[in-house]
């Protein structure tokens, strides 16, 4: 399996095919319903978000505590659909990609395709895999949100399958 | 006249949320393994992925999955128990507070409107139903929501009868699509009252993965069922396949001759349920 790390090169991303598995490795942050809330208040605020848009990959999960001599418990991805209300003025305002689960709606489609973004299913159910993966993780927002708020996480050799590929092509597709 | 304290009831629940959080059931263990041989390609990849998964979190004791559920403890007590000790509500609270602490577990239990999380997954979703006896039966389900998000109840006529529930059956699956996380567990629900329908569903999902109603016309509604939704082309995680239901299991209950409730709850693949009797 292709083996990638981030941040990807344009010439990398636009390379990426719909159904294509990868194991991905590099910097990703978490962030859910409630962390797309508050990110979505502080733009409507004119403030400043407490991670550059430009330079990430969110990743749609909340992870278990970590036990003693792990970085991560278990951390597999949620469903993404839900986040459809935030992901294409994110990805407009330079998002760099999306991982998750399942499949998202035509608006947030457009949006990878007219960015030249790539979204990312992890397998669902996978949580112990995805959370062995992870070798650091720090709190970076919303700590109040405990599982929901936003890490920096540096995970390696996360086992991924392209879901919707820079030009709109979808795994989901019948 | 037997007597038991709900401390008892606690470390029962204790013992089960822990197991059940890190482990999969034998019958959902041999479902998977079976569909991973029916896919090829992505499906495949997914479904050997959930199997190593499990076996990552049998070594490293770890939750098979990060959303270990809202913890629903369904309860048989028997009439001839006499319960001694902290009030029920509270022992099953105190087994569910410290399974999620000493587990690593997620705590995913927040208030509706505010989204303030309670920190330590109570309060648990109890079932209690009295029974005949002096034994007192409890099953843990920790209950995912990707899943339960995709689950509906529909009030259909009499007059829609068997072909409407069969078809009310696959349709939420084919709503649900990619997002619960499927190869799926449906749980159904006919008959009973709004409330009770929906009840039933989510008992059918502590039945054994793959087993049928002992009633030949139920089981037949889960069979049709099943083979239509495998016939949908979802896939596992909705990337197409064989395989798009490990299992249909209905349960039903008499209901009002103006109606026909049917519920169908979702469970995702990864069936985690355990039982004790005490």
């Amino acid at each position: 399996m292709k083996r990638l790390t981030l941040p990807l090169s344009d010439e990398e991303t636009r390379a990426l095919r719909a159904g294509e598995g990868v194991l991905l490795s590099g910097v990703i942050y978490t962030a859910r319903d409630c962390a797309h809330k508050r990110l979505f208040a502080l733009l409507d605020e004119g403030k400043p978000l407490p991670v550059d848009l430009k330079e990430t990959y969110i990743y749609y999960a909340g992870p278990c505590p970590a036990p003693e001599g792990k970085a991560c418990g278990s951390c597999g991805p949620t469903t993404s659909a839900r986040m459809n209300a935030f992901a294409p003025r994110l990805l407009d305002l330079g998002l760099r990609g999306m991982i998750g689960k399942g499949e998202m709606s035509e608006e947030t489609r457009a949006a990878l395709r007219r960015n030249g973004r790539v979204y990312f299913a992890a397998v669902g159910g996978a949580g112990a895999a995805y959370g062995n993966a992870i070798q650091k993780m720090e709190l970076v927002a919303f700590p109040d949100l405990l599982s929901e708020a936003i890490y920096r996480m540096e995970v390696v050799d996360f086992p991924l399958v392209v879901a919707i590929d820079s030009l709109g092509n979808s795994v989901y597709d019948r | 006249m037997r007597t038991l304290d709900t401390k008892e009831i606690a470390d029962c629940v204790y013992r089960l949320a822990r197991k059940a959080g890190v482990t999969l059931t034998p019958a959902c263990h041999a479902a998977l393994e079976s569909a991973a041989a029916r896919e090829t390609g992505a499906a495949r990849f997914a479904l050997e992925t959930v199997l190593m998964n499990e076996a990552t979190a049998k070594a490293e004791r770890m939750p098979v999955c990060q959303d270990t559920g809202m913890a629903v403890v369904l309860l048989e007590l028997g009439q001839d128990v006499h319960l001694t000790g902290a009030p029920l509500k509270e022992a099953v609270n105190d087994g569910v507070r410290r399974a999620y602490r000493d587990g690593y577990f997620r705590k995913s239990i927040c208030d509706p409107l505010t989204r303030e999380n309670t920190g330590d997954n109570t309060p648990a979703h109890l079932h209690l139903d009295m029974v005949a006896g002096e034994n007192v039966a409890v099953t843990f389900l920790p209950k995912g929501f990707g899943s339960e998000n995709m689950s509906r109840l529909v009030m259909l006529t009499p007059s829609q009868g068997r072909a409407g529930i069969v078809d009310t059956i696959v349709e939420t699956v084919k709503i649900a699509g990619s997002r619960p996380c499927p190869p799926v567990c449906v749980g159904v629900g006919i008959g009973g009252a709004f409330d009770s329908c929906a009840f039933l569903a989510k008992k059918a999902l502590t039945r054994e993965v793959g087993s049928r109603s002992p009633r030949e016309d139920v089981a037949s509604i889960e069979e049709e069922a099943l083979e239509k939704i495998n016939a949908l082309n979802i896939g596992p995680q909705g990337f197409g396949g064989n395989v798009t239901a490990l299992s249909v299991a209905c349960e039903i209950a008499p209901t009002h001759i103006a109606g026909l409730p049917v519920a169908v709850n979702i469970q995702c693949h990864c069936v985690r349920c355990e039982k004790e009797v005490l």
